[in-house]
C-alpha cells in the first residue's frame, strides 16, 4: 500500500484541455512540501504556473548511428532491421535519419562489418527548480524530435530522487507510449475528465490503457455543468471512483488563463483543492487523515 | 524510365493518394515498355517514418521519376540523394498523370512538408 508521505500520482487525461494541468498543479501545490514532475514534455506548461527559481539544467542526450562509409559493405541488414525508419539505403550506403531514430541500438549489434558506432545526440532538456514547498521538474522535447521518453525517463529517476514527499505526475495527453512511460511507477492513476460526449471517448482510451496497467484509479470530473453528464454515468458503469466534481467555475478558468496558482490566489480554492487532496490521500493509501 | 506514382486502388484510372507515404499502393510505369505494376506499399501500416520507407521501395524498383501531390521531407530527401526526381501530380487518374508527365505538362514538386511523428 502506497504511503502518503511519497505516494506517487499520475495525473492524466484523454486529451489537452481538460484541466488536467490546473488539477496538477494545484494538489502540488496544496500537498505541502511536494515534488511536480511535469511529463508533457512536448507542451509543458506546468512552470508557467510555478514561475519556479531553477537550480539545475540539464540536457538528455540519446545515442545514435553513425556509420562508417569505408567499413559498410551496403549489405543493408540495418535498413531492414530498423522498425522505426530511421535508416534508408541510398546509393547503396545507410543514411541515418537522427530525428526518427529510438535508439534501440539494434542496428549497431548487428552490422557484421562493425560500421556503425555511436554518437551522443542531444533532443531536449530537464530543468529542476522550486516555488515555495513545491520541487518543480519540467522537461522540453525539441521541435521534431521522433520521441519524448528518454526525457520523461530521466525526469521521473530526478523526482524520486528526492526526500521523502508526495509526487504529481503531470502526464501528456491522449493514450500514447509517453504516457504509459509516465505512469508506469505510480502508485495511482488520476483521471481529469470533462463531461462532454466528445470527451468521453479519449476517456475511455485512458481508462483501458490504465486498466492496461492494473493500475488503481479515480476520476475528477472537471467543469461539471448542473444536473447530470455523460461522464458520471460513465464512471457509475464502470465502477470508476468519483474523486469529485469541479463545477464550471469562470473565476477558476480567469485564474488559469492568467497561469496563476489558484491555491495560493484564494483561501476558496485552498480550501476546494484541500479537500480533494484528503479524498485522494484516502482513496490511494486508504488511511483516514486530519488535514486542515 | 520509370515512374512512380502512390495509388489508393490497383487501378491505372484510380486516383492518386494525397499522402505519399501512406499510399496502400504504388504504380510502377515504364515508359519504354509501356508496362505497369502495381506493389502494395509496405510503409503505410508502419507507424513512423513511413516517408522515409516508402522512398526506400520507390529506389529499391529503381525509379526515376515520382508523381505525387505531397512529399515530406525525409522522403524527399532520400529520393534526392537517390537522384529519383518528384514532380508534382495534377488532378486527374494514373493514366492522365503519366500522359500529362510525357507531354512536359507536369513541373518539380518544390514545397516538402515536416514529418508528422507520432508519440503524441
Ligand atoms: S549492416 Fe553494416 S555493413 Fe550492412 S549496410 Fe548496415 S552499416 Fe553497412
Ligand atoms: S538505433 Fe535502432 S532506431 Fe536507431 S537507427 Fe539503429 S535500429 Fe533504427
Amino acid at each position: 500500500m502506497a504511503d502518503r508521505r511519497d505516494m506517487k500520482v499520475a495525473v492524466l487525461s484523454g486529451k489537452g484541455g481538460t484541466g488536467k494541468t490546473i488539477v496538477s498543479v494545484n494538489l502540488a501545490a496544496v500537498a505541502g512540501t511536494s515534488v511536480y514532475i511535469d511529463c508533457d514534455v512536448e507542451e509543458p506548461n506546468g512552470h508557467l504556473f510555478f514561475k519556479p527559481v531553477i537550480s539545475s539544467v540539464e540536457e538528455v542526450a540519446v545515442k545514435i548511428p553513425v556509420i562508417d562509409a569505408a567499413k559498410c559493405n551496403g549489405c543493408r541488414r540495418c535498413v531492414d532491421f530498423c522498425k522505426f525508419n530511421a535508416l534508408a539505403l541510398i546509393k547503396n550506403r545507410p543514411r541515418v535519419f537522427a530525428k526518427m531514430c529510438h535508439s534501440c541500438g539494434g542496428c549497431m549489434l548487428l552490422c557484421p562489418q562493425k560500421a556503425i558506432s555511436e554518437q551522443e545526440r542531444t533532443i531536449g532538456v530537464i530543468q529542476r527548480g522550486t516555488a515555495g514547498n513545491v520541487t518543480v521538474c519540467t522537461g522540453e522535447l525539441n521541435i521534431g524530435e521522433a520521441t519524448g521518453i528518454p526525457i520523461i525517463k530521466r525526469l521521473l529517476q530526478l523526482g524520486a530522487a528526492d526526500v521523502r514527499c508526495p509526487v504529481f505526475i503531470d502526464c501528456p495527453p491522449g493514450s500514447a507510449c509517453t504516457v504509459m512511460e509516465s505512469i508506469k511507477d505510480a502508485d495511482y492513476c488520476l483521471l481529469v475528465v470533462e463531461p462532454t460526449l466528445f470527451g468521453i471517448h479519449n476517456f475511455r482510451m485512458v481508462y483501458e490503457l490504465v486498466r492496461l496497467f492494473n493500475k488503481r484509479c479515480g476520476v475528477i470530473l472537471n467543469k461539471c455543468p448542473a444536473g447530470g453528464n455523460p461522464a458520471e454515468d460513465f464512471c457509475v458503469e464502470h465502477g470508476i471512483t468519483i474523486l469529485s466534481r469541479i463545477p464550471f467555475d469562470h473565476e477558476l478558468g480567469a485564474l488559469s488563463s492568467e497561469a496563476k496558482t489558484a491555491v495560493w490566489e484564494s483561501e476558496r480554492y485552498r480550501r476546494q483543492f484541500a479537500l480533494i487532496y484528503e479524498t485522494l490521500i484516502q482513496e490511494v493509501c486508504h488511511e483516514a487523515v486530519a488535514y486542515s | 524510365m520509370k515512374i512512380a506514382i502512390p495509388l489508393e486502388q490497383k487501378d491505372l484510372n484510380a486516383s492518386l493518394c494525397p499522402s505519399f507515404g501512406r499510399a496502400p499502393y504504388f504504380l510502377f510505369y515504364d515508359s519504354d515498355t509501356e508496362e505497369g505494376e502495381f506493389v502494395e506499399n509496405s510503409a503505410a501500416t508502419t507507424p513512423g517514418g513511413a516517408g522515409i520507407r516508402a522512398a526506400q521501395i520507390i529506389t529499391d524498383y529503381d525509379a526515376d521519376i515520382v508523381l505525387t501531390p505531397r512529399c515530406g521531407e525525409n522522403a524527399a530527401e532520400v529520393l534526392n540523394k537517390a537522384d529519383v526526381a518528384i514532380y508534382k501530380s495534377m488532378s486527374g487518374t494514373a493514366r492522365e498523370n503519366v500522359t500529362a508527365f510525357l507531354a512536359g505538362e507536369l513541373a518539380l514538386l518544390r514545397d516538402f512538408h515536416s514529418g508528422f511523428h507520432h508519440g503524441r
